[in-house]
């Protein structure tokens, strides 16, 4: 019994050493994507990103969305960024930046809304650990079972929102009649 | 997979807090500081994600799988504006030759 226990304990640290280690991945890769100048490198870090958080859902046991996310996002989402931007050619030298005190006050801005969110977030004192309660809760059988009787009015609107967006983008990206 | 699942139970709340508020703010900064409209997109999938993953810990955490569906559905709705804002993109590029947001200014009036 003895060991059992202390090799499920040395389980759970790594786990959760685990956490850690890609979650400062994650914060490492998505600020090389705002940080870095030629925008292909930052196709390439928000990959990494988006990589990172398939880890972060598969270690919550979400099996059903680290898949989608995997597949959607780094795979389709991606492929679409890495395209347009060979349509459009940029490259380091065409790449615009703004002056030193517009970077100067965005950063300040956004490190005042991270302290007033860790602030409001210090005032909760709510620092339970994460549980989980049901293995099963993440996998597709039960995600599909809540999808398909209390949201499927949602999930059939959001077809017709697909269907909006891919009309839309075919008649953004079509090139317009001479005549016109 | 059963042992990694069994085994996270040391993580608290806060910490995933924390690290979805700091992505978000690296999304928040990365519009705010860039000018290539294609990199102030993927500053705004950031911040979805970010969103995304809260979402998920927290439904993990309350035992209630709707979390897990409305992050399903932030997914599509995601999916769907990159088609239609890289398509707006590229017909800003093709009228302008460029992805400068400074070039749009008339938009402000």
């Amino acid at each position: 019994m003895q060991p059992h226990k202390l090799q499920s304990l040395s389980t759970a640290l790594m786990s959760i050493s685990l956490f850690y280690l890609v979650a400062f991945l994650s914060i490492f890769f998505s600020l090389l994507v705002i940080f870095s100048k030629n925008p292909i490198h930052s196709v390439l870090y928000l990959i990494i990103t988006f990589f990172t958080f398939t880890v972060h859902y598969i270690l919550l046991n979400a099996q059903f969305l680290a898949i989608v996310n995997f597949i959607v996002y780094m795979g389709a989402i991606m492929v679409l960024f890495l395209f347009v931007l060979m349509l459009l050619n940029l490259d380091e030298d065409s790449e615009p930046m703004k002056s030193n005190i517009l970077k100067m006050a965005g950063l300040v801005a956004g490190l005042c809304l991270l302290i007033t969110l860790v602030g409001s977030m210090k005032s909760l004192h709510m620092s339970d650990p994460v549980i989980l309660k049901n293995p099963d809760l993440g996998l597709v059988k039960n995600l599909g079972k809540v999808l398909f009787s209390e949201f499927l009015l949602p999930f059939e609107i959001s077809s017709i929102l697909l269907l909006t967006a891919m009309v839309g983008a075919v008649l953004l990206a079509k090139r317009e009649p001479k005549t016109a | 997979m059963e042992t990694v699942t069994q085994a996270l139970q040391g993580v608290p709340l806060n910490h995933y807090i924390l690290l979805s508020a700091i992505i978000f703010t690296i999304g928040v900064i990365g519009v705010l500081i860039r000018r290539n409209a294609i990199i102030i997109f993927m500053s705004v999938e950031l911040m979805l994600n970010a969103v995304n993953l809260l979402l998920t810990a927290f439904s993990v955490h309350h035992n209630d799988a709707s979390g897990q569906v409305f992050v399903f559905f932030i997914m599509a709705l995601a999916a769907a504006e990159v088609a239609v804002g890289l398509a707006i993109i590229v017909m800003i590029f093709r009228n302008t030759s460029s992805t400068d947001i400074n070039v749009l200014n008339k938009l402000k009036w």
